[in-house]
C-alpha cells in the first residue's frame, strides 16, 4: 500500500537532488537550468499528493501554475544562457568569476 | 463567479496590464525618431497608475476574486511608493541609457512588468497570488539585469541572478506545498492566507507545518537578500546596469517587505513565537556581514550592495518584533531606503556619461570642486543612509530600534545600534573622498546636463532632509495602516 508519506519523501528526495546538483555541480550551466526543474518538479509532486490524499482540488490548480512558471522561467534562462556563451565563449561554472569580494 | 466589483478593487493592476500590452505595440509600430517620446508616455502611465491607486482606495480592506487579492492600507501605501520610486528611476535613466543606446522600449515596458508584479504581490491574498507577483517581479528583473546583451559582466550577473533567484522561488514553493498539507490534516485543506492564519490551532501535522515555515523564511530571506542568503546581492548590484541596480535597490525591496508582511504576518501570524526568533538571527547575520564587509570595498555599487544587506538587517529588526508597531516601522525603513537608495544611484547615474561609469568609490575624488551641488546631494544621501541625524535615515533607525525594544528584544537593538557606529566608516569615507581629495590626474568629472534629471534628483536628495525634519505624516501614515 502506497501512503501520503511515501510520495512526501519521494518529494524530499527529488528536492535534495536537486538542490545537491545546484551546490554541487562544477561544469556546466545547464546543468543548472536542469536542477531548477527538478525542483519544481518535487514541489509538483507534493502539492499532486498533498490534493489527491485530502481531497482538495486547489494544489492541483497550483500545479498548472508552477508548470507554466516553469516553462516561462526556463526560456528566460536558457536565454541568459545563449547571452552568456555569446560574450565569453563558455559556460563552465568556474569561468564565471570576474567578479569577487 | 467575479463580479465587476471585483474588477473595480483590482483597477489599477487592470489598467497597468493594459498600458503596458499597448506600450509593447505601441513600441512595435512607431518609428524610430518617435521612440523618445516612450518616456514620457511610461512616466504618464506610472503616475495615472499612483493616480488610480489612492483615488479607488475603498474605505475598509476588501478582498477580489474570493479572497486571492486583498486591497488593504498597508498595499496602498507599498503601491504609490513602488510606483514613484519606478518614475524616478525612469527620469534618472534617461541620460544614462540614451549614452548607451539602450534606451529601447523593452526598458519600459519590463520594468512596468516588474511593477506590475510588485503590486500583485503586497496585496496578495492567497499563495496561488504570492508565488505568481513574485515570478512577474522576479522573470521581469532577469530579463532587465542582462539588457546590455553585449556586454560581458551584465550576463554573469543576469545568470547569478537567476539561478539563485530560481532556487529561492523553489524553496519558497516547497514551504508553500507543506502548510498546504499541514492544514489540510484535520481541517480544510487551504491556499488562502487568512485561513491558514489559525491552522497551528487545529492542525494534527504541527511538524510538517513549522517544516513549511522554515523553507518559507529561507525565500523570503533570498529575496530580501538577507544574509546568510545574500550571495547574489553583490554581483548583481555590481553588474547590472545602474538604472536596473537602482531599481532592484528600491521597488524590488518594498516588494520583498510587503511578500514578508504577507506570508508571515497575515498567513502564519499565529506562529510568530517561532518566526520571530529565527528573523532576528537572520538580522544580526545581515548587520554583521552587510556593516563589516563594506568596509573593504572600493566598488561603489558593491559598497552599497552590502549596505543593502545591513540595511535588510534593519527591516528585518522591525519585522522579527512580530506586532503592528513593528511592521509599521519596518514599513517605514522599505520606503525610507527605497527613497534613500535611487537618490545614491541617482548622483552616480548623473555622474556617468557616454564610455564612463561613475562606480569606483575613487572616481569622486574631488567632487565638491568640480560640482558641489551634486556632491552635497550624495552627502545628504550618504548621511541618510548612515543614519545621522536629523536625516530622514536616522528616524527609521530610531523606530525599529523601538520596535524592538518594545518586544523585549534590548540584546537585538544594541547589536542594531553598535553596527550603525560600525556602517558609519564607509559612508563617511565617501563624503571624504568627495570633500577632502584632490580630483585625480586626468578626471574629467562631468554631470549630466538633462534637466528634468537634476531638478528631480535635488528634490529626491532634499526630501530625504524635509522627511527627515517632518517625517510624522508619513509615519501616522504607515501607523494607521497596522490599526494603530
Amino acid at each position: 500500500m502506497i501512503t501520503l508519506s511515501h510520495y512526501i519523501v519521494l518529494g524530499a528526495v527529488l528536492f535534495c537532488i536537486a538542490v545537491a546538483g545546484l551546490f554541487i555541480n562544477r561544469k556546466n550551466v545547464i546543468v543548472l537550468l536542469m536542477s531548477i526543474e527538478l525542483m519544481l518538479l518535487a514541489v509538483n509532486m507534493n502539492f499532486v499528493a498533498f490534493s489527491s490524499f485530502l481531497g482538495d482540488v486547489s494544489g492541483q490548480v497550483f500545479v498548472f501554475f508552477i508548470l507554466t512558471v516553469a516553462a516561462a522561467e526556463a526560456a528566460i534562462g536558457l536565454a541568459i544562457l545563449v547571452l552568456l556563451f555569446r560574450n565569453r565563449s563558455t559556460i563552465n561554472i568556474a569561468d564565471i568569476d570576474s567578479m569577487k569580494g | 463567479m467575479p463580479t465587476f466589483n471585483d474588477i473595480l478593487i483590482m483597477l489599477p493592476e487592470f489598467y497597468l496590464v493594459a498600458a503596458a500590452c499597448v506600450l509593447l505595440l505601441t513600441d512595435a509600430f512607431m518609428k524610430p525618431e518617435q521612440r523618445p517620446h516612450l518616456h514620457w508616455i511610461s512616466i504618464f502611465v506610472l503616475l495615472v497608475g499612483i493616480y488610480l491607486v489612492i483615488a479607488g482606495q475603498p474605505e475598509q480592506a476588501a478582498t477580489a476574486f474570493g479572497g486571492m487579492f486583498v486591497r488593504d492600507d498597508v498595499a496602498e501605501i507599498l503601491k504609490v511608493f513602488a510606483l514613484g520610486t519606478t518614475a524616478l528611476v525612469f527620469v534618472y535613466a534617461r541620460p544614462y541609457l540614451i549614452d548607451r543606446k539602450l534606451l529601447i522600449g523593452e526598458f519600459y515596458t519590463l520594468m512596468i512588468f516588474a511593477v506590475l508584479g510588485i503590486m500583485l504581490l503586497v496585496s496578495a491574498g492567497n499563495l496561488l497570488t504570492v508565488y505568481l507577483g513574485l515570478e512577474l517581479l522576479s522573470l521581469s528583473s532577469y530579463a532587465l539585469v542582462a539588457l546590455n546583451r553585449d556586454a560581458r559582466l551584465p550576463s554573469e550577473a543576469a545568470i547569478k541572478y537567476f539561478v539563485l533567484g530560481a532556487l529561492a522561488s523553489g524553496m519558497l514553493l516547497y514551504g508553500m506545498s507543506m502548510v498546504y498539507g499541514a492544514s489540510g490534516m484535520g481541517g480544510t485543506p487551504s491556499l488562502d492566507l487568512a485561513q491558514l492564519h489559525n491552522v497551528m490551532t487545529y492542525t494534527t501535522a504541527p511538524n510538517l507545518l513549522l517544516f513549511g515555515l522554515i523553507f518559507m523564511i529561507v525565500g523570503i530571506g533570498f529575496k530580501l537578500g538577507a544574509a546568510p542568503f545574500h550571495m547574489w546581492i553583490p554581483d548583481v548590484y555590481q553588474g547590472a546596469p545602474t538604472p536596473i541596480t537602482t531599481f532592484i535597490a528600491s521597488g524590488s525591496k518594498l516588494a520583498a517587505f510587503g511578500m514578508a508582511f504577507r506570508l508571515l504576518s497575515s498567513g502564519m501570524g499565529d506562529l510568530s513565537q517561532h518566526w520571530h526568533l529565527m528573523l532576528a538571527v537572520l538580522a544580526v547575520i545581515s548587520l554583521a556581514i552587510g556593516n563589516l564587509v563594506a568596509i573593504v570595498q572600493t566598488n561603489l555599487k558593491r559598497m552599497l550592495a552590502y549596505s543593502t544587506i545591513s540595511h535588510m538587517g534593519y527591516l528585518l529588526l522591525g519585522l522579527s518584533a512580530a506586532g503592528p508597531e513593528g511592521y509599521a516601522a519596518a514599513m517605514f525603513y522599505a520606503i525610507c531606503y527605497a527613497l534613500m537608495g535611487v537618490a545614491a544611484f541617482g548622483v552616480m547615474l548623473a555622474l556617468s556619461r557616454a564610455g564612463f561609469e561613475c562606480e569606483e568609490i575613487a572616481d569622486l575624488k574631488g567632487l565638491n570642486q568640480k560640482s558641489p551641488w551634486m556632491a552635497f546631494l550624495m552627502l545628504l544621501a550618504m548621511f541618510s543612509l548612515a543614519g545621522v541625524p536629523p536625516l530622514f535615515g536616522f528616524w527609521a533607525k530610531v523606530l525599529v530600534l523601538e520596535a524592538a525594544i518594545h518586544a523585549n528584544m534590548l540584546w537585538l537593538a544594541i547589536v542594531g545600534i553598535v553596527f550603525a557606529i560600525i556602517g558609519l566608516y564607509y559612508y563617511l569615507y565617501v563624503i571624504k573622498v568627495m570633500y577632502f581629495d584632490k580630483p585625480a590626474e586626468g578626471s574629467v568629472l562631468t554631470v549630466q546636463q538633462d534637466k528634468p534629471l537634476r531638478v528631480v534628483l535635488s528634490l529626491n536628495a532634499l526630501s530625504l532632509l524635509a522627511l527627515g525634519l517632518y517625517w510624522g505624516p508619513l509615519l501616522g501614515w504607515c501607523r494607521s495602516a497596522f490599526g494603530l
